[in-house]
């Protein structure tokens, strides 16, 4: 017996996006400033979506606290390149692999809460990382710090020449992302995650180390959003404790998109990110009645739902985008 | 000397504000295994709605409380009743994000309402007034009268809880919900009547902290996260820990206020970091039987 | 002769997919009580827990006192007076046992069930009315149990499995003290895998065996070799 992944349909699908990948990568070609600017965006809530997703969808972790690492990347984005003169290019995935390490301390301690009270421990790690930046003087404190001239200079010479590299830097990073997750789901690690989500106790008791797997998912995930974090601050040029950590941009429209598309689910992050801006378009004059309409959508969502777009789409027609679903063939 | 007493002193004063925020938060947790994101925005509801209170009646701040509590009591039990009702049950995930979309909602609204502008209730004259404890230590009668409040409330639950046939009915219905039911008891009903207890703490916590300090719409969440440290730090399931935690983390805040005001809510978390670290199930935790 | 006051017509009981009742009729009549008996697996609790009102069926499967109840809630069936003990006792651990006796009788029935009758029936629990009801025996909670139940006032008292996990002299105990709830009008099923008990108590048996009725009568009337063959489907 051996275990089989693809399906016509789903090999497909895999073709799919794949001719979407190139014809992206090749925006500098047909896009202007704006829509490469919204493109990046979007890459960004699909990378963070993607992650939030595979941290509470799969693992079980529920955490309203994310912000803590896009912030945490953001800022040490720029202490390397400010304060010890790190490559900016070299210190995105870097600041990644530190906000990683600094990671593994914060799940020693937020571990040792469950369930709602999980959640709303990594908030208060949000909060905690946010004071503390703006206590440092260094980067500008309270109000926050600009990129150097020289330092964007560094990325690229001219503004088109630094909005191309940024913008195929925030490709390569989704990209990467998504690898990433679709490698994790469909390692054993993948298979357990699924058994964990199901039934912790029985995933224990069958000799899966639950704590070990959702200690490599938070890791995972830390290293992707803080990676992410910086790059998304790269490209506005400026940080400061309010943006870098807000609970809004970072988690609240994140929780909102995958929601909406579908919790548990890879391809949910990609449909609820789409929806989300086409929203964003239309309605974002509102102010904050538009954010009101969202908590909203996000409720209703929720109670009638809960699978979001992508589950509902799956239940009704069973179809599948990337290939996950584990098909056991019989020795015949 | 006697200004470090002063700052304890302080400290635990706020402690008990602190403790309600916590203990309708706990309440909840025990009853339904439920947390509510938006616990910290209702308690700015609930000052707001003193507010309005007081503007349109011309009553004392204190007075309000006749109006806000029964208000928010009916708003907690329709809440639970209408919607989150419908989110109990093994996944956490739904009561999780349905509160917190509530959070985003609550908030916007009283941005629409009543905009982003900073205001505080006047209580008169007593907020000024104190009278010394010991050589050179003053107690302001406006935040003892509030640390006793708190207790009271606290003293009230617990009475609630252990001496009354409602109570009975909350515990059971935690240990074992279908059971409960054979006893006649609906559980929407009682899940109902736990979140409309909660609220009515909460209204009394937002109205005092309408008087004690500037509010605006967006303070919900970090009322949302000292409650939830001091439940934390006083230890699940006790009421009388979630005092003690309170206590400990106005003090934290207190002592880290007077070391460097910026450093006043960061200190809090710390504390609430170390006793996560060195002591995870809190100071006080109740024995599960 | 009177309507029985419990009927049960052609029930029908799913776990998800799987069914675990076919059709199954019983009735009970004011001041009488039966016996359903069967094998681990025949469907007993799932009965009961219809009945109860745990698990939904369609209203008119179940009567009680010539009202339809097959669709009420739980809450809505113990406040018309059916009462269920529960297998395995489940007495509330945040509770003290004099806790538990009181929850019993807050769904507000009337009747002459008190503290003081239920202490007088079983003295054992007067001596442990303020300890947590964990810290009591089996035998002792399932006292606990029973009397938690009939503090609702009950007309029909629904016991799951009572003996379950007893020794032989508690389970005597505790059948001792039934008649003389059957002789003030109460109605009983009582489901049980202590068949001797069970025929002993019971004016009338009911055997099932796989979600199906596989043989009822009289207890008096019915064989070994009869039971045995409904209980094993032999």
């Amino acid at each position: 017996m051996s275990v089989r992944f693809s399906d016509r349909s789903a090999r497909l699908a895999l073709a799919i996006v794949a001719a979407a990948l190139i014809a992206l990568a090749a925006a500098p070609l047909w896009g202007g400033r704006d829509d490469l600017r919204l493109l990046a965006e979007i890459y960004a809530y699909v990378a963070l979506a993607s992650l939030w997703n595979l941290l509470a969808g799969y693992a079980g972790l529920v955490s309203v606290g994310q912000q803590a690492y896009v912030g945490l990347g953001a800022y040490l984005l720029f202490a390397l390149t400010i304060l010890l003169d790190v490559p900016a290019l070299l210190a995105i995935p870097l600041a990644g692999v530190i906000a990683a390490a600094l990671s593994l301390p914060v799940a020693a301690l937020i571990f040792r809460l469950r369930g709602h009270y999980f959640a709303i421990g990594t908030w208060v790690i949000a909060e905690v990382f946010r004071l503390i930046a703006s206590q440092v003087s260094a980067l500008g404190g309270g109000s926050g710090i600009s990129l150097p001239i020289a330092i964007v200079t560094s990325i690229g010479a001219s503004r088109q020449e630094r909005e191309f590299i940024i913008y195929w830097l925030a490709l390569a990073i989704l990209v990467a992302v998504l690898v990433a997750i679709f490698t994790l789901l469909r390692s054993r690690y993948g298979l357990a995650l699924t058994a964990i989500r199901d039934n912790e106790l029985a995933a224990r008791s069958n000799g899966i180390d639950v704590t070990r797997v959702k200690l490599i998912v938070y890791l995972v995930t830390a290293l992707g959003t803080s990676m992410m974090g910086a790059l998304i601050f790269l490209q506005k040029l400026r940080v400061s404790p309010d943006t870098a950590f807000s609970v809004n941009d970072w988690t609240a429209f994140v929780i909102f998109i995958t929601v909406i598309g579908g919790i548990g689910r890879i391809e949910g992050p990609l449909i609820g990110t789409i929806v989300f801006f086409a929203l964003r378009q239309t309605l974002a004059d509102l102010g904050s009645l538009y954010l009101l309409m969202l908590g909203a959508v996000a409720i209703v969502v929720m109670l009638k739902a809960p699978k979001g777009i992508w589950g509902f789409v799956v239940d009704r027609f069973g179809w599948q985008l990337l290939p996950l679903e584990r098909r056991l063939t019989g020795a015949s | 000397m006697t200004d470090w007493i002063n700052v304890i002193v302080q400290g635990v004063l706020v402690g008990g504000l602190y403790a309600m925020f916590a203990a309708g938060l706990s309440l909840i947790f025990g009853v339904m295994r439920l947390v509510n994101i938006a616990h910290g925005d209702l308690i700015v509801l609930a000052a707001y709605l003193a507010l309005v209170t007081t503007q349109s009646l011309g009553l004392n701040p204190l007075a309000s409380l006749v109006v806000v509590v029964p208000l928010m009591a009916a708003i907690g039990y329709a809440l639970q009743w209408l919607v989150l009702n419908r989110t109990l049950g093994d996944d956490l995930l739904p009561p999780l994000l349905v509160t917190f979309g509530l959070s985003v909602i609550i908030q916007n609204t009283l941005q629409e309402l009543f905009t982003a502008d900073p205001r505080k209730l006047q209580a008169g004259n007593i907020e000024y007034e104190s009278f010394p404890l010991i050589e050179g230590v003053l107690i302001g009668k406006l935040p003892l009268i509030q640390f006793v409040l708190a207790v009271l409330v606290i003293a009230a639950l617990q009475l609630i809880f252990y001496r009354t046939a409602l109570g009975r009915a909350f515990r059971a219905t935690a240990d074992d919900s279908d059971v409960a039911q054979l006893m006649g008891l609906d559980n929407r009903h009682v899940f109902a009547l736990a979140m409309a207890l909660s609220l009515a703490v909460v209204a009394i916590a937002g109205v005092l902290l309408a008087v004690r300090a500037n509010f605006d719409p967006t303070i919900g969440p970090a009322r949302l996260i000292f409650g939830f440290e001091a439940v934390i730090i006083g230890g699940l399931g006790s009421l009388w820990g979630t005092l003690a935690g309170g206590i400990m983390l106005g003090v934290a805040q207190a002592i880290g206020a007077k070391l460097d005001p910026g450093w006043q809510i960061l200190a809090g978390h710390l504390a609430f970091l170390v006793v996560l670290a060195i002591r995870p199930q809190g100071l006080f935790p109740k024995v599960q039987g | 002769m009177p309507e029985p006051l419990l009927t049960v017509r052609a029930l029908d009981a799913f776990y998800g997919d799987f069914q675990a009742l076919f059709g199954v009729s019983i009735s009970v009549s004011r001041g009488q009580a039966i016996a359903v008996i069967g094998a681990n697996g025949a469907g007993k609790s799932t009965l009961l827990k219809s009945i109860a009102g745990l698990m939904r069926s369609r209203g008119e499967a179940i009567v009680f006192d010539d009202d339809p109840i097959g669709d009420l809630p739980a809450h809505a069936v113990a406040r018309r007076g059916i009462a269920l003990v529960p297998e395995g006792r489940r007495l509330f651990p945040s509770l003290t046992v004099e806790e538990n006796l009181l929850i019993g009788g807050q769904g507000g029935r009337p009747g002459a069930w008190s503290l003081a009758r239920i202490y007088e029936l079983f003295p054992a629990l007067a001596e442990r009315r303020h300890m947590p009801s964990t810290a009591l025996s089996g035998g002792q909670q399932q006292m606990a149990a029973i009397g938690r139940a009939l503090m609702s006032n009950p007309k029909l008292l629904l016991c799951d499995e009572v003996s379950l996990g007893l020794a032989p002299i508690v389970v005597r105990e505790i059948y001792a003290r039934l008649p003389s709830l059957i002789a003030e009008g109460l109605s009983l099923i009582i489901v049980e895998q202590d068949i001797v008990q069970a025929l002993k108590a019971a004016s009338h048996v009911y055997c099932l065996q796989e979600g199906r009725v596989a043989l009822e009568g009289a207890a008096s009337g019915l064989t070994r070799e009869a039971i045995s063959a409904a209980y094993f489907g032999v």
